[in-house]
C-alpha cells in the first residue's frame, strides 16, 4: 500500500513553476529517496507534502491524510527532520525530547529512543554543545518521538565529516527497522545507491527518472568499459563477436572494449528523446516498479575468457562500471563533484 | 500539561540560563530607581501644595522603563532569532503551532513586567518612602493598558526585524525616544505645549501621566487610557498581519 502518493504536484513562486507536475508513489516500510541538483525542487516538493507550504496544483496524501487540510492530524503519521532548523541554544537533549515528546498524543519512550540513537550520554548537554552529528541524531529523535508512520528527513548529512555521515546511515536503516517508512532528500549519489529501496530523480521541477537505484543506473548510464594491456596480439574478431561487446579500440599498447548500454542498446544522442518517454512512462505508472530485465552482459568475464582461451594475459585490468553519478549527469546534465566522498 | 504550559515553564528556564539575560533585563529598572533616590535633589519636596518630591514623579517612568526594556528587548530579539533558526519552523511539524511560542514569550514577559513592577513599587515605598498609588485599581488599569500597548509593539518590533540581533538594536534605539516623551530627561510637567501634545500620544507619556494620576488619587484621563488603548490595537493587529513563522 502507498502511503505517500503525490501526483502531478505544481508549486509556482510568482511566475516560475519549482515544481512542475511531479508524481510518485512511496511504499509502506520502503527507504524513498530523492535525489536532484540543487534548486531542482527536492526541498519544495517535501515541504508541500509537509504541510509547510501549499500546493497550486496536484495531489498529495500523506497516509491518506492531504497535507494542506489535515486538521492537525498530519503531525501524528508524518516526523519530519529539516535542513537547517535549529533549536534554542541552551536547550539540553533531554529537555529538547520531553518538551517535544509533550505534544504528541501517543510519543513514543524518548529515553529509549535517545539510547538507541547513541545520545544517552549527551542527555544534559546543550544544544549549541553538540556536534554536527549529534545535532542530527538529535533531530532525527525528534522526527519519531511522535511515533509517526513516515519520516522525512532533508538533507541529513550534508555538512557532516564521513564518518559521521556513515553513522547516520545506519541510523537510516535502524529508522527502517523500526517500521517508519523514510522519505529522504538528498544530492549525495553514495547515500541514495547505498539506502534507498527506489528513488525519484527530480529535474527542473520534474521527475525524470523513477526506479530501484540499480534500475536507474542501468536505464541511464552509459555502457561498460574495460581497458588492459594485453600480453600477446589479442584475438580481435573473436571478441568483435561476443555477446554484449558493442566496440574495440587500440591505442597504442592498450585495448579498450565498450559494452552496450544496458538495457537500452542506444546512443547518447537520443538521451533526450529517450529521458521523455521516461517522463511520460512514468506519470502513467506512477509509483509502480518497472524495471525491465535489462541485458546485464557481464562482458568482463566473457572478454577474459576469450582471452585466456587465446593465451593473452591482461595486464592494468580497468573496469569502469557506470554508477548512479554517471545516471546523474546523463540525466540531469549536471554532475555532482561535492556528491562524491 | 498543555502545551502552553510546558513551552512557558521551558522558555522561563532558558532565559535564567542565560546570565546576559536576566542579568541585563530584570535589575536596570530597580537599580535606576535606587540612583534615581540616592541624589538628595529627588527628595526634596518640590511643589509645597501638594507635598510631592521628584523620586515621587519619576516612580512611574522607572515603572514603564523597566516594562520597555522587557517588552522591546526581551520578547522581539528571543522571537527573531528563533525564527532565524528554524525552532518555529521546526514546531510547524509538530502538532504544536508556533504561535504557542508567541503566547508563551507574551505570558513570560507579562510575568516579568509585573514582577519587576512590584519589586520597584517596594523599593520605593520601603527606601524612599513614596507613598502606594492612592488610586490602586486606576494604577493597575494604567498599568496593564501600558504593557498591552508596549508588548504589542515589541510584537511588531519582532514581526518585522530579520534577525535577533537586528530585532535587539531596534528595540534599544526605540527605547530613547520612548523614554524621552514618557519624561525621564524633562518631566512632562517642564515640557513645552508641543512636546507635552506628542508626549500624551505616546504610549509611554501617556502610560507615565496616567499613573501618576492614578498614585495622586485621581482617575487617569480618558485621553490616557484611549491612547494606550489604541497603540496596542494598532500594533497589534499590523503584527498580526505581518508575522511570518520562517
Amino acid at each position: 500500500m502507498a502511503i505517500i502518493e503525490v501526483e502531478r504536484l505544481e508549486k509556482r513562486y510568482g511566475e516560475r513553476a519549482v515544481v512542475d507536475g511531479v508524481s510518485f508513489a512511496v511504499e509502506e516500510g520502503e527507504i524513498f529517496g530523492i535525489l536532484g541538483p540543487n534548486g531542482a525542487g527536492k526541498t519544495t516538493t517535501v515541504e508541500c507534502l509537509e504541510g509547510l507550504r501549499s500546493r497550486d496544483g496536484g495531489e498529495i496524501r500523506v497516509a491518506g491524510i492531504d497535507p494542506q487540510h489535515n486538521g492537525g492530524e498530519l503531525p501524528h503519521v508524518l516526523g519530519v527532520q529539516l535542513q537547517e532548523s535549529e533549536l534554542p541554544e541552551r536547550l539540553t537533549v533531554g529537555e529538547a525530547m520531553s518538551l517535544y515528546s509533550g505534544f504528541y498524543r501517543a510519543p513514543v519512550d524518548w529515553r529509549g529512543l535517545i539510547d538507541e540513537l547513541g545520545l544517552s550520554a549527551s542527555i544534559t548537554t546543550q544544544f549549541r554543545r553538540l556536534s554536527g552529528g549529534q545535532k542530527q541524531r538529535l533531530f532525527i529523535a525528534l522526527a519519531l518521538v511522535g511515533g509517526p508512520r513516515v519520516a522525512v528527513l532533508d538533507e541529513l548529512t550534508t555538512g557532516l565529516d564521513p564518518q559521521a555521515r556513515r553513522d547516520t546511515w545506519d541510523l537510516i536503516e535502524s529508522v527502517r527497522d523500526r517500521g517508519v517508512t523514510v522519505l529522504m532528500v538528498t544530492h549525495f549519489m553514495e547515500e541514495a545507491q547505498r539506502l534507498c529501496d527506489r528513488l525519484a530523480v527530480i529535474d527542473a521541477g520534474a521527475v525524470v527518472a523513477l526506479d530501484t537505484p540499480a534500475g536507474v543506473v542501468a536505464r541511464h548510464s552509459g555502457p561498460p568499459r574495460l581497458r588492459f594491456r594485453p600480453s600477446a596480439p589479442v584475438p580481435w574478431t573473436t571478441l568483435e563477436n561476443l555477446p554484449g561487446v558493442r566496440s574495440i579500440e587500440a591505442t597504442g599498447d592498450q585495448i579498450a572494449i565498450t559494452g552496450h548500454t544496458n538495457g537500452h542498446p542506444q546512443s547518447n544522442q537520443h538521451q533526450n528523446q529517450h529521458r521523455h518517454q521516461h517522463r511520460n512512462q512514468h506519470r502513467d505508472e506512477h509509483g509502480h516498479e518497472h524495471r525491465d530485465e535489462h541485458r546485464d552482459e557481464p562482458i568482463v568475464q566473457s572478454v577474459m575468457t576469450a582471452l585466456s582461451a587465446s593465451g593473452v594475459t591482461a595486464w592494468d585490468l580497468h573496469v569502469d562500471q557506470p554508477t548512479l553519478d554517471d545516471a546523474f549527469l546523463a540525466l540531469t546534465g549536471q554532475d555532482l563533484v561535492e556528491g562524491t566522498l | 500539561m498543555p502545551p502552553l504550559i510546558r513551552l512557558t515553564a521551558a522558555e522561563a528556564r532558558l532565559f535564567f540560563r542565560e546570565p546576559l539575560n536576566w542579568s541585563l533585563m530584570l535589575p536596570v529598572a530597580p537599580i535606576l530607581l535606587i540612583i534615581l533616590g540616592s541624589i538628595p535633589a529627588f527628595r526634596e519636596v518640590r511643589d509645597e501644595t501638594t507635598g510631592l518630591r521628584m523620586i515621587d514623579q519619576y516612580t512611574p517612568m522607572v515603572v514603564v522603563a523597566g516594562l520597555t526594556i522587557l517588552a522591546l528587548s526581551m520578547l522581539p530579539q528571543v522571537f527573531a532569532a528563533y525564527r532565524e533558526k528554524g525552532v518555529l519552523r521546526r514546531l510547524r511539524t509538530t502538532p504544536v503551532h508556533p504561535s504557542r511560542m508567541l503566547g508563551a514569550h507574551l505570558l513570560l514577559s507579562g510575568a516579568f513586567a509585573c514582577g519587576v513592577t512590584i519589586i520597584v513599587l517596594a523599593i520605593a515605598r520601603i527606601v524612599f518612602g513614596v507613598p502606594m498609588p492612592e488610586n490602586l485599581l486606576g494604577y493597575v488599569l494604567a498599568f496593564v493598558l501600558c504593557a498591552l500597548a508596549m508588548l504589542s509593539i515589541g510584537l511588531l518590533l519582532a514581526a518585522l526585524a530579520p534577525s535577533g540581533t537586528s530585532a535587539g538594536a531596534v528595540g534599544m534605539i526605540l527605547f530613547f525616544p520612548l523614554m524621552f516623551f514618557a519624561g525621564l530627561w524633562i518631566p512632562r510637567s517642564a515640557m513645552n505645549e508641543t512636546l507635552l501634545t506628542i508626549s500624551d500620544f505616546s504610549p509611554l507619556g501617556a502610560g507615565v501621566q496616567a499613573m501618576q494620576d492614578a498614585a495622586a488619587g485621581d482617575w487617569p484621563q480618558l485621553l490616557h487610557l484611549a491612547v494606550m488603548a489604541g497603540w496596542a490595537v494598532l500594533a497589534g493587529l499590523l503584527a498580526a498581519r505581518l508575522f511570518r513563522w520562517e
